[in-house]
């Protein structure tokens, strides 16, 4: 078909079970959002993958740039205080 | 089975509904070949994709309704086994006494013994014919199997029941191509028309009654296709309106592939289809 390059880029996001969160699953062509959870019903869940499905133009989706990586993520590799595990408890607390 | 001793079969076995069962298995089995042709040959991958799937649907379904034939043609007495198929590899394999399975139904029986609809059998042609052919039977299948959930024929209500879930999902893809492509571009309009305009004329057969519907309406286990034709009207009549395609209008229909005379792309389909199990009886692979 002459105008496939002219089908958007779309995100699938697909929920395993209920109860589990939507995980990006994959990317598809698809000429709208109908379509596009059309194709992606029979491209990711035909083995039983998914009971939910979203998608989201890739357009629509904005990333981090790998350049900041540094800066961006690096710091917090020192920050254990961060983390609930770096506190002692008291024994008084039973359940946290 | 259940071990109650006052339970019986409660639909008699009979050539109809024998009949009946291959009726729907050759549809399935003739359609899901058709769209298996796409395999490959997909205008997009998620397409190509879409339709195999679809394809092979189809196929479940006729597995289920062969083997379900088989098992009533193995149960019939042996003077009436040689008097429903006139295939001649078939023929020979009954007249040994053996028992049968779905795969010599659907391998060893020559063009006039299948009994789909002449719809199923039409060529692919491009896009929007294929879609049209899906859309008119699709349509038909998801009012069909919803009547035929209720068949007293335990067989026949069980493979309804799956089936109307995949239908469902059938008739949905098969719908919004429909408007996709009649409300699309100018090109996609004319063409997406000119499919529904020639194949208009296999229609009419899927609601034609027989002896054999008569019969199995009659004992509460097919679908009564006068009481689905008006529903299928009003669906078809509702996409196409949105799809900004006109419907035909009352025209000549062809019939006789549910008694067996089909048109010459039944051939060529057997031909492709059966070549291997024809050529070298019994492989397998």
């Amino acid at each position: 078909m002459a105008n496939k390059s002219e089908w958007p880029l779309w995100e699938v996001f697909i929920r395993s079970k209920a109860g589990l969160d939507h995980k990006h699953a994959g990317s598809l062509h698809a000429a709208d959002a109908e379509m596009a959870i059309e194709n992606a019903r029979d491209v990711y869940t035909r083995r039983m993958e998914g009971v939910s499905i979203w998608v989201v133009e890739s357009k629509n989706i904005h990333a981090s740039d790998p350049d900041e990586s540094d800066s961006l993520y690096d710091p917090a590799n020192d920050k254990i205080y961060r983390h609930p595990t770096f506190y002692n408890l008291p024994d008084e607390v039973k359940y946290m | 089975m259940s071990s109650n001793p006052n339970s019986k079969p409660l639909i008699t076995n009979s050539i109809k509904k024998l009949d009946y069962t291959l009726r729907l298995a050759d549809g399935a089995l003739i359609l899901g070949h058709r769209l298996g042709e796409w395999c490959g040959h997909g205008p997009v991958l998620e397409q190509d994709i879409a339709l195999t799937n679809t394809a092979l649907d189809h196929l479940g379904r006729a597995r289920s309704l062969y083997q379900y034939a088989a098992e009533q043609f193995n149960l019939l007495p042996a003077e009436e086994k040689k008097n429903v198929f006139t295939s001649v590899t078939l023929q020979n394999t009954v007249s040994t006494g053996a028992n049968i399975d779905e795969d010599d139904l659907a391998y060893l029986r020559d063009g006039w013994d299948f009994r789909n609809e002449l719809l199923l059998e039409q060529p692919n042609i491009d896009w929007a014919y294929t879609v049209a052919r899906s859309f008119f039977y699709d349509t038909f299948n998801y009012f069909f199997f919803t009547q035929l959930q209720r068949s007293k024929d335990e067989s026949f209500s069980a493979i309804a029941e799956k089936s109307l879930k995949e239908v469902t999902y059938h008739l949905r893809w098969s719908s919004e191509w429909v408007v996709r492509l009649g409300d699309g571009t100018e090109e996609s309009h004319s063409r997406m028309q000119q499919a529904v305009n020639e194949l208009w004329m296999y229609t009419g057969e899927l609601f034609s009654m027989n002896d054999t519907d008569a019969d199995m309406v009659s004992e509460g286990a097919g679908a009564d296709l006068a009481a689905i034709k008006p529903l299928w009207m009003e669906r078809v009549r509702a996409v196409l309106d949105e799809a900004t395609i006109n419907v035909p209008g009352d025209a000549w229909m062809q019939q006789g592939g549910r008694e067996g005379r089909h048109s010459e792309h039944l051939g060529y389909i057997l031909a492709e289809l059966q070549f291997m199990q024809r050529a070298y009886p019994g492989m397998e692979w």
